[in-house]
């Protein structure tokens, strides 16, 4: 692997009982379909790389593969060069402190009954236990002031907040530990398309001011189009075309690539 | 041609804490045969609640004003009845019969438990007129064929097999094309598509948008279809009516308000909409105001960029910025109108 990659997956591969397997009581030889299936990926610090796909293609389940919220069934997954897969206590706690989630649903992805303050500084203090209280105040509401709330948020509720406003504590949330991966799982496709535009703008300037390397996942090849330096085309568990985003969505290779393109309405011009 | 739906100033008022809220405020539109309104805006613009006004499904409590004139097939003498002026019998009698509606959710809206051929049959039988007289209800085998029929005229693949299965085999395309054919079962002269493909992918939308392109040809329907996606609307409508905090503020032919939009709103959403070609994206400043805190004047005017102090004292009126092309705005130099019309 080369000295420029932060994370370099080989061969992945998840897959999942089926509706009839789990019907048939689950052992073996019961019908598994793969979610993942074969995945390779190189990911460059500094970089986005998007993953477009449609419903069930697999995203969702080769991002928590990536982060290891769930184990494979087989492959290789390094992270800052270190064995992903095979770390354990002090060290895993390590590396996932660097890779951080943004969720579809901010609103299902907060706790309803922890403040903005407890809620962005929950990271901190499993991570930081360390950290005096004080200077806990001061980190959160400093990211808080960074993803546009101010501190003021500190003491409120995730329902007194719009569904843009709890995107950004959201993004908050992963960003206060200084991450150096941030993986984003339609992190617009609940919002408006305007709120939709400032999140992805957010987005944008956090990448410049903070050195992150983002893997942006989404259904939506227009959103897609607005970040990715690359983009792999996800089908059925499989990536079916890699490449410079640019030259995927202008000269896309595959009749998939295509199909996908030639679906999406376009505003005339 | 005579419209079908004759919108003249319809309003929505809601019981809320605060006060009474207009989700809907002193909307007006036509809808002609074979024609389809496009309706787009941000979430809580009233969209959604245009269109329950429209079916008589408001929730407890609300009030409705202004007119809402549909040409109604057995409307009697005059030939058009006012729906904010019926009662719920006749709103029942109404609802799939006149107008019928296809929501972004096909799951809420389909019995998880009933097959689908049941459940279009039950959308045609609830239709038919009383039997009894004369002795012509058709039977249970002419319900079950229609209810083929009207599958297939959905383009449901399969509909014997599909007829036969719950809604949770069906792939989401598939069940909104279930919904679509419960819909239309009943010859309704127009339909409502709230969201119908928001749901879906990309590839999938696509046929249910030819779908739709072809019913409305085939059987003359009037589509009211509601979005917040631009490039969607510019696929299906004729027209297209943008609606801002329950008003609409900028309505005319599609291609004609998205090339060249007369509000700014309309233009701040286009500038905010990812296309595939990446460009800086320019979000709208601020946020939607809430129903219960609306600016005194123009609602837009505290996100405005070109604001001016004449914005605040009074509400816009729509002017003509161009024929049939009009908007809310004091900067549009209006167009004389021309007297024939
Ligand atoms: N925990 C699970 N148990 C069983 N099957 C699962 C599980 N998670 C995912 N799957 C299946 O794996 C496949 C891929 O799902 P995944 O959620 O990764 O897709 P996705 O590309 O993220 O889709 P979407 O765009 O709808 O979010 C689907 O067929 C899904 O039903
Ligand atoms: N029962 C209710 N009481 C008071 N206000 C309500 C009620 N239901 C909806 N509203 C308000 O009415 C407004 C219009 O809502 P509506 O559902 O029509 O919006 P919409 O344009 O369809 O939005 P979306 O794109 O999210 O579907 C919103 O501001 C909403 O908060
Ligand atoms: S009326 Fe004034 S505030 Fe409202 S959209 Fe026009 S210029 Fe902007
Ligand atoms: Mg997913
Ligand atoms: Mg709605």
């Amino acid at each position: 692997m080369s000295e420029a990659t932060l994370l370099e997956a080989r061969n992945l591969r998840k897959s999942f009982l089926t509706a009839a397997g789990v019907f048939a009581g689950a052992s073996r030889g019961a019908p598994r379909q793969a979610a993942v299936d074969g995945v390779n990926l190189d990911l460059a610090p500094g970089e986005t790389l998007a993953i477009v796909g449609e419903s069930g293609s697999g995203k969702t389940t080769l991002a928590r593969l990536l982060l290891r919220l769930i184990e494979p069934d087989a492959g290789e997954i390094r992270f800052g060069g270190r064995d992903l897969l095979a770390a354990r206590g002090a060290e895993l706690r390590r590396l996932r402190r660097e890779m951080q989630m943004v969720f579809q649903d901010p609103f299902a992805s907060l706790n309803p009954r922890l403040c903005v303050e407890a809620m962005v500084g929950e990271p901190l203090e499993i991570h930081e236990p360390a950290l005096s209280r004080a200077t806990r105040r001061e980190r959160v509401g400093a990211i808080l002031e960074t993803v546009g709330l101010g501190a003021d948020a500190m003491p409120r509720y995730p329902h007194e907040f719009s569904g843009g406003q709890r995107q950004r504590i959201g993004i908050a949330r992963a960003l206060v530990l200084r991450p150096r991966l941030v993986v984003a799982d339609e992190p617009v496709s609940a919002l408006d398309v305007s709120v939709g535009a400032q999140i992805l703008e957010l987005l944008q300037n956090l990448q410049r001011e903070f050195s992150l390397t983002y893997l942006l996942i989404s259904h939506s090849l227009p959103v897609v189009a607005q970040l990715a330096t690359r983009i792999a085309v996800m089908r059925a568990g499989k990536f079916v075309e890699v490449g410079v985003a640019e030259h995927v969505l202008a000269q896309p290779a595959h009749p998939y690539t295509r199909a996908l393109l030639a679906a999406v309405p376009e505003v005339p011009a | 041609m005579a419209p079908l739906l004759d919108v003249c100033q319809l309003t929505v008022e809601l019981p809320t804490p605060s006060g009474w809220v207009r989700p809907v405020n002193d909307v007006s539109f036509q809808l002609a045969p074979g024609e389809t309104l496009g309706l787009v805006g941000e979430s809580g613009c009233g969209k959604t609640m245009l269109s329950l006004a429209l079916m008589g499904l408001l929730p407890p409590g609300a009030r409705r004003a202004g007119e809402a004139w549909l040409a109604a097939r057995n409307a009697g003498g005059a030939g058009r009845l006012n729906v904010v002026a019926l009662g719920d019998r006749e709103l029942v009698a109404l609802r799939g019969r006149e107008i019928g509606m296809v929501f972004q959710e096909p799951m809420t809206a389909l019995n998880p438990v009933l097959r689908i051929g049941v459940q279009v049959e039950e959308a045609i039988r609830a239709h038919l007129p009383h039997s009894g007289r004369g002795g012509s209800a058709p039977g249970p085998g002419e319900i079950g064929r229609r209810a083929l029929q009207a599958l297939e005229r959905a383009a449901v693949p399969e509909p014997q097999l599909r007829a036969r299965q719950f809604p949770h085999q069906l792939s989401g395309g598939l069940r909104q094309r279930a919904m679509i054919a419960m819909a239309l079962a009943a010859d309704p002269q127009i339909l409502i598509a709230d969201e119908p493909t928001t749901a879906l992918d990309v590839t999938v939308q696509k046929q249910i948008l030819e779908l739709l392109a072809r019913l409305r040809r085939e059987l003359g329907l009037g589509l009211l279809f509601i979005t917040h996606d631009l490039g969607v609307v510019a696929q299906v409508a004729d027209r297209l009516a943008v609606m801002y905090a329950g008003r609409i503020v900028e309505e005319g032919p599609v291609v004609e308000v998205l090339r060249r939009p007369r509000h700014p709103y309309t233009e701040g959403l286009l500038r905010a909409s990812p296309q595939l070609r990446r460009r800086k994206l320019e979000p709208i400043a601020g946020v939607v105001p809430r129903l219960d805190a609306l600016p005194p004047g123009c609602a837009f005017e505290p996100r405005c960029p070109y604001r001016r102090a004449e914005c605040a004292a009074a509400v816009p009126e729509l002017r003509l910025a161009a024929p049939e092309h009009r908007a809310r705005c004091i900067l549009v130099e209006p167009v004389v109108e021309e007297v024939t019309r």
